[in-house]
């Protein structure tokens, strides 16, 4: 290897390291983002020019095409589709890792062990990642997709997989490589199927450290480092997502992977039927926002269903420039379909991000909270997360939204949520039930406060 | 030793991505998912090492297609998070 390409290749990684770093805080964030895209031409430059002699039209040609093909998607995107965008971006760098695994197999490549690992975990991350991006696009139903048996031939692929790859490593017939990629893109099918809604997040950020692994996988059959560090980083920050994610709903990742949670319904739950849920209307509410001194919005899934977040910012400034109210927004970990899902979706609504904070810097302030309007969120609040050591959710940390003196939750109905375990906070005597689509609701309210 | 060389980049590597991501605000874990998703487009230079030393037709095509779909994960992964990043705002001073 040419020395000048041995230290493009260091730039560059230092670049891509930098183009993570820039995203601890939002004003590094774009020159990070600029930074990476020079790190990557610096790579992709150094490693052209090194053999002039090579014929790289085709090459261009495929970069070109790429750039065309992912800025239109890339631009094209609504903010609300984001999460199966990532997903499906992600499996195409896993199916890229394992076409370049058959060329180094077909070209006669030694390196036979890393050469699997491109293969298999490209392979996993390639067909997960398709299920998920069908699951959030809607294409097949986002719930957990269980059946008798389902686990038991995982298991089957699991070990059909590890045997073929033993098989591979002594016998180096180039024939089971094929078998393998076969066999990898079914088991990540099967793995991602039972997986349910609520637990994309995990899943995504599970499917982005794959996209890592394998090309520090081809980075170790090609003798490349820029490949092995920058797949050791994107691997590093799917391990870290998919932690925190698991940590914020209290569950093992084992867990999450086995599936099938929330198909069940719970047989511990408070028997509520006796109950009775308070509901007001929009005009109810908008009196009780405009008279409070501070109103905490906390924001979940089914706002970003309701495309409801621009309404939800004009509530707000009404809310502030009108009648003085203090206003910020609270976000759980797991809100949404990917990490930070939440904030992207604020952020687009043109809400300043030093309005919006983390679960653990703004729980305390329920308490000293009048209202705290719950738009299209449910689990996350679930005060038996507390309480109910029996409950599913137990333990998973939680909003503490009963604490404001009036709870409002904007909702289609009393349905419980992803995890199937009901609210009692539905019932409780300081909430009141906004019943309706998050955005007609919000709009209504909207058209009230501006009257008065 | 050579292969002990590449060990210790890759554990180096994933103490600084550990350290790196760490410090990641929480606010920016999505452009951080789509970041990581164009950086690790970096197969693309696999894709680009390994089709030099290709000669048949099947590889070739294999080796045009993975330069295509890891450029398709650049563009479109800097894209987005450039998209998503200029969306977030300080609040204006008054």
């Amino acid at each position: 290897m040419p020395v000048f390409l041995s230290y493009s290749y260091l730039i560059s990684a230092i670049l891509l390291i930098f183009s993570i770093r820039g995203l601890s805080s939002p004003q590094t964030a774009r020159k990070g983002n600029s930074l990476g895209i020079l790190g990557i031409i610096i790579a992709i430059g150094a490693t052209i020019i090194s053999n002039p002699n090579y014929n790289w039209s085709n090459a261009l040609i495929a970069i070109f095409l790429g750039a065309i093909v992912g800025i239109y998607f890339a631009l094209k995107v609504k903010m609300t589709s984001l999460p199966q965008m990532v997903a499906i971006f992600n499996g195409l760098g896993g199916l890229s890792a394992v076409l370049i695994s058959l060329v180094e197999v077909i070209s006669g490549s030694s390196s036979f062990f890393n050469n699997l690992i491109g293969l298999v975990i490209g392979g996993l991350a390639f067909s997960g990642s398709i299920i998920a991006y069908a699951k959030l696009q809607g294409l097949i139903q986002a719930k957990a997709i269980v059946f008798k048996g389902q686990q038991a031939i995982n298991l089957i692929f699991a070990l059909a997989t590890i045997t073929l790859c033993g098989y591979y490593i002594i016998n180096h017939n180039p024939l089971i490589f094929y078998y393998i990629a076969a066999i990898t893109t079914l088991l990540g099918i099967l793995l991602v199927l039972p997986i349910g809604g609520a637990d994309m997040p995990v899943v995504i950020s599970i499917l982005n450290a794959y996209s890592g692994w394998a090309a520090v996988g081809i980075g170790f059959s090609l003798n490349n480092v820029v490949l092995i560090i920058v797949g050791a980083i994107v691997g590093a920050s799917g391990a870290i997502l998919s932690y925190i994610m698991v940590k914020s709903m209290n569950r093992s990742l084992i867990s999450v992977m086995l599936g099938g949670f929330g198909t069940q319904t719970n047989t511990s739950q408070v028997n509520s039927s006796d109950k009775t849920a308070k509901s007001g209307s929009p005009e109810d509410a908008a009196f009780i926002m405009e008279n409070a001194n501070k109103v905490i919005i906390v924001p979940g899934y089914g706002m970003a269903v309701a495309q409801a977040q621009h309404v939800l910012k004009e509530m707000a400034d009404d809310l502030h420039n009108r009648y003085g109210v203090e206003v910020k927004y609270a976000i759980h970990p797991v809100a949404g379909r990917m990490p930070g899902h939440m904030n992207v979706l604020l952020a687009e609504a043109n809400v300043p991000y030093d309005e919006v904070f983390e679960l653990e810097d703004i729980n305390r302030e329920f308490a000293t909270a009048d209202v705290a309007y719950v738009i299209g969120a449910n689990d996350i609040t679930n005060p038996l997360a507390r309480t109910d050591p029996s409950s599913p959710i137990y333990g998973m940390p939680i909003l503490d939204v009963e604490k404001a003196k009036t709870v409002f939750f904007v909702k289609r109905s009393l349905a419980s949520g992803y995890s199937g375990v009901e609210n009692p906070l539905f019932f409780a005597d300081n909430t009141i039930m906004l019943y309706g689509d998050a955005k007609k609701v919000t709009e209504e309210i909207v058209k009230t406060l501006e009257q008065s | 030793m050579h292969l002990f060389f590449l060990i210790t980049v890759f554990i180096l590597a994933c103490f600084i991505g550990y350290f790196v991501v760490w410090g990641v605000t929480p606010a920016l874990h999505s452009p951080l998912m789509s970041v990581s998703n164009a950086i690790s487009g970096i197969v693309i230079v696999g894709a680009l090492i390994s089709i030099q030393s290709s000669n048949d037709n099947l590889s070739q095509i294999f080796g045009f297609l993975a330069i295509f779909l890891a450029s398709v994960n650049i563009f479109g992964g800097f894209a987005i998070s450039h998209r998503m990043l200029l969306m977030f705002k300080k609040k204006e001073k008054k």
